[in-house]
């Protein structure tokens, strides 16, 4: 025995003082874990010998059905080729198969007669083809039948595709209804076989769905021309020389030329078994992925049991090969593998399939969702638990795929409209998780800020979405992209992320939210906002990012009581007009209801000819616009005007779209026009958190669009008016709520009337009542402002009444000028970059 | 080395307070703001970001934001906190008349 060792070592193995680290595998797990222990310079640890079964280099096994379909060559697969052992001094055997390991000496003998000492051993077998046991299966000499192949490696699949292209050949039975099965006959369809696929399961991909996406699944195959046969037991396969049918259990019998097996895999454990080491479902091993017996054999990929658990996919397998990798290097010593959470998205025979986790219910508290549109090929179900995502099966539609498998992985929060994970609604969420996104994809498309500048700035230090934000500017223009970019930093901070103490305060600079804020304003009497400085912010210190709010709410609050400080008010508010790209403003004259009249449409004409405006439009809100006005001459403009502002810049009410309505549509069953008038003319200007656009359509045809506005009225049949709020068509679309039908145009006013106040009252600054109305939800705003609840009706609408009352058109300012050089140009003197201006037509 | 000059702007009264107002210092747009506290500071009067007027900005104690994008400067520095190019900054007092005198930069 002596002798025989002594005889097989090499030469050059003596005075080499690194370790023998011998890999017993040449598949994905033992070439994956090899890479990985190169990468943490194993190579200066280590003289590695790998020994192969099949006599090739290491390939991509999940890419044989695209070899066998034709889509790619064998050459294609290929991960590691022969060149790639040589180039790392590895020593490769191909073709030659461990036959025992003596773990207590540390050699491992081989079917090439060879024993070869290691001082440390990676046990990576991988699977074997189950065959289940079939009269006929086999020939005398115990080779598979002509005609019979598995579908588990290069050579398989080269046997296959030989065999199918044989022209005598025209019918193929594939047994084993499974991923691999159904891929196997996808494939063979190729070669012009007609295919039966048979499966003793239940239902299709048993493994990986439940019984109803089964069989949407069976449907989605067949119509791809397979046939498919469920609950069918294969007991034997007929021919004396070669196949020519097989004989089911209570099913007829299929005659066919070609029998595939792919009735599933087994880990390949004889060599561990032989050889002593603990083996149940697979090789045992621990958190390192050492072996139960000797600390210095390791084992990986699809023959180890891990907790418990076998894995046939590729993603736990590279997770474990990190861990063993980090561990046998001692590059990290304390890395562990903890086991994988399952999520599979792939293409199986041309039908996309998700799966991770529970395939359905385990607990009477489990929440379940189902859609189910088989014509479609269509199946989503949803298993909650604790409000956190336990399973998922997709089938056919994997638009929330991303999003799901995120969610699961990392036990993201789920929104409360549960309908979000299953579709896109339309309402502000990301369709594409945050880890899938590409590094370079554009996340705030105002700002031009990518996924990478994100995470960089979180890796720069910043702690809180906030001030990833403030650092990137994301998420600082129309506000659309800021679910994503809290997803991409949480992501990217791996849960470190600060919960934000100021998320919930009004403004940044003032530590309250908005009920205590108002409070403290009430109790204090604070009229004006430096007072709120002086009084509630952190050593009195002035905020210039929160003043626009605060200018506002107390604006709401006080009416005509307010103090008003210039310096707190935006630019627009301090000339009342909406700055533009090169420092110029526009100008919008109130047109109620987007009505007109001669006189106005040539005072005008007869103002942009003056002033010689470079650009007249229509606006979406119905009135005219004239852009490109200098600071400078804007009280002149609207003096020339005689015309109240359209407040076309503020947060405030903006603007009524209406129709036409009965008095000229023959379809009209309402005044729309005026009602519309009458709304704008109540409510100009109010100011409130964000902006508020309103519609009134004379019928449910909805011209004026009222379904996506933050309060539409919308006429119909039978004198009544339809009131719906919390609609958006901007950066979201949201249909609003239907709050009240009710009878008459005053009914109308005051609802509206009243809904607004409680918006102003209680959204959040800048929160549209797209998120607002959702937020506080629709069934308790009708109870407030319809029913009247809370018992607060009579206090809101006099609390509208009083700031109706206060106001005063802003454009009288243009006479009598509120500050020293309130309309002084801050242009530079030289001509900045000019928006470029179009000639009507 | 140049000499310093001071450029007298007249009245401090010119800039409501808490507000910002742009002047030509020697060829150069410089927003002077003069805060709540009494103090005055003048920085470039255009956003290096997209050309926006800084001097309709909003300030506080120690910054103005750019009123077209909201990228915020240093009042006393003119250094960006939002990743854009420096403002630029002119040393600027109020004297014993009232007026505003700033002086050229160095160099």
């Amino acid at each position: 025995m002596t002798s025989t060792l002594e005889r097989s070592l090499p030469e050059a193995d003596i005075g080499d003082p690194r370790r023998k680290l011998i890999v017993i595998g040449n598949g994905m797990a033992g070439a994956r874990t090899v890479e990985e222990i190169l990468q943490r310079n194993g190579a200066e640890q280590f003289a590695i010998t790998m020994f192969g079964d099949e006599p090739y280099g290491n390939y991509n096994r999940i890419m044989l059905s695209h070899v066998l379909s034709g889509e790619e060559s064998d050459q294609d697969i290929y991960l590691n080729s022969i060149a790639w052992y040589e180039e790392n001094h590895i020593t490769l055997h191909v073709g030659v198969r461990a036959t025992k390991i003596d773990r207590f000496a540390k050699l491992v003998y081989s079917n090439d007669g060879q024993i070869t000492r290691y001082d440390q051993l990676i046990i990576a077998t991988g699977s074997n083809s189950f065959m289940p046991s079939m009269e006929g299966l086999r020939m005398a000499d115990g080779s598979l039948k002509p005609g019979v192949f598995a579908f588990r490696t290069i050579d398989d699949t080269r046997g296959m595709i030989e065999y199918a292209q044989h022209d005598n050949h025209n019918r193929a039975a594939v047994i084993g209804g499974g991923l691999l099965g159904l891929e196997a006959a996808r494939g063979l369809q190729a070669y012009g076989l007609q295919v039966d696929v048979v499966h003793a399961g239940g239902h299709l991909m048993n493994a990986q769905v439940g019984p109803q996406a089964g069989e949407i699944l069976r449907r989605s195959v067949e119509k791809l021309g397979i046939e498919v046969h469920v609950k069918a037991r294969t007991t034997a396969i007929m021919g004396e020389e070669k196949v020519t049918g097989i004989w089911l259990l209570e099913h007829p019998q299929i005659e066919c030329d070609m029998v595939v097996v792919a009735a599933g895999i087994r880990p390949s454990v004889e060599l561990a078994v032989r050889s002593g080491f603990t083996v149940e479902r697979a090789i045992v091993v621990d958190d390192q992925m050492r072996t139960v017996e000797d600390d210095d054999v390791y084992a990986v990929g699809e023959c180890v049991q891990h907790r418990g658990e076998v894995y046939g996919l590729v993603a736990p397998l590279w997770e474990q090969a990190v861990v063993l990798a980090d561990h046998i290097t001692g590059a990290d010593p304390l890395s562990a593998y903890h086991g994988s959470r399952t999520a599979t998205k792939l293409k199986v025979a041309g039908v996309d399939v998700a799966s991770m986790g529970l395939q359905g219910p385990e607990r009477d508290t489990d929440e379940v969702l189902v859609f189910a549109e088989p014509k479609k090929g269509i199946f989503k179900s949803l298993v909650i638990r604790d409000e956190k995502l336990v399973g998922a099966t997709i089938l056919g539609d994997t638009s929330k795929v991303a999003f799901l498998m995120q969610a699961f992985d990392r036990g993201l929060p789920l929104p409360v409209e549960r309908l979000e994970m299953m579709f896109n609604l339309g309402t502000p969420a990301a369709e594409v998780g945050a880890e899938e996104l590409a590094d370079d994809a554009q996340v705030c498309n105002c700002n031009g800020v990518s996924k990478l500048a994100l995470v960089h700035a979180v890796e720069g230090g910043c702690k809180t979405v906030n001030a990833v934000m403030d650092k990137t500017r994301a998420g600082k223009g129309c506000g659309s992209c800021k679910t994503l970019v809290c997803q991409i930093v949480e992501w990217a901070a791996g849960g470190a992320v600060q919960e934000d103490p100021s998320a919930n305060w009004y403004v940044p600079g003032v530590p309250l939210d908005k009920p205590a804020l108002m409070d403290a304003i009430r109790l204090k009497e604070l009229k004006s906002v430096s007072a709120v400085f002086a009084a509630l912010a952190p050593a009195g210190a002035e905020d210039a990012k929160s003043k626009m709010g605060l200018a506002s709410l107390l604006k709401m609050m006080w009416d005509s009581d307010y103090l008003d400080e210039r310096d707190a008010r935006y630019i627009n508010d301090r000339v009342h007009a909406n700055i533009q790209r090169d420092g110029t403003f526009s100008v919008v004259p109130q047109m109620r209801g987007g009505v007109t009249s001669v006189a106005q449409l040539r005072r005008i004409a007869d103002v942009a000819e003056k002033h010689q405006v470079p650009l007249i439009k229509l606006t979406g809100g119905q009135r005219i616009d004239l852009l490109g006005i200098p600071k400078e001459s804007l009280p002149q403009v609207w003096a020339d005007l005689d015309m109240p502002s359209g407040y076309a810049y503020g947060k405030s009410f903006r603007t009524v779209k209406t129709c036409v309505g009965q008095t000229f549509c023959r379809f009209g069953t309402g005044d729309s026009t005026q009602l519309g008038m009458d709304l704008e003319t109540r409510y100009q200007g109010l100011e409130s958190p964000a902006k508020l656009k309103l519609a009134v359509s004379g019928c449910p045809r909805n011209c004026a669009e009222s379904l996506v506005k933050d309060v539409g009225v919308v006429a119909i049949d039978g004198g009544r008016w339809e009131i719906y709020i919390g609609g958006a068509a901007g950066a979201h679309i949201r249909k609003g709520d239907l709050l009240a039908t009710v009878h008459s145009q005053g009914e109308v006013m005051v609802l509206s009337g009243r809904f607004m106040q409680y918006y102003r009252e209680n959204a959040k600054w800048l929160e549209r009542t797209y998120s607002f109305v959702p937020r506080i939800g629709v069934d308790r705003i009708k109870a407030i402002i319809v029913d009247d609840s809370d018992g607060i009706a009579t206090r809101l609408d006099a609390a509208i009444s009083e700031s109706v009352a206060a106001y005063r058109d802003p454009w009288l300012d243009g006479a009598d000028p509120v500050t020293a050089g309130q309309f002084r140009t801050s242009l530079p003197l030289e001509v900045l970059p000019q928006v470029p201006v179009r000639s009507g037509g | 080395m140049n000499a310093t000059t001071d450029l007298r702007l007249g009245p401090i009264e010119q800039i409501p307070i808490g507000e910002g107002r742009a002047f030509d210092v020697f060829g150069e747009q410089v927003a002077i703001f003069r805060l709540r506290s009494g103090r005055v500071y003048a920085v470039g009067a255009v956003c290096p970001h997209r050309g926006g007027p800084i001097a309709d900005g909003q300030i506080d104690g120690s910054i103005v934001l750019c009123p077209l994008h909201l990228n915020a400067f240093e009042l006393s520095t003119g250094c960006s906190t939002t990743g854009q190019p420096d403002l630029g900054s002119w040393p600027v007092a109020v004297d014993d008349n009232g007026d505003i005198l700033v002086r050229s930069r160095a160099g």
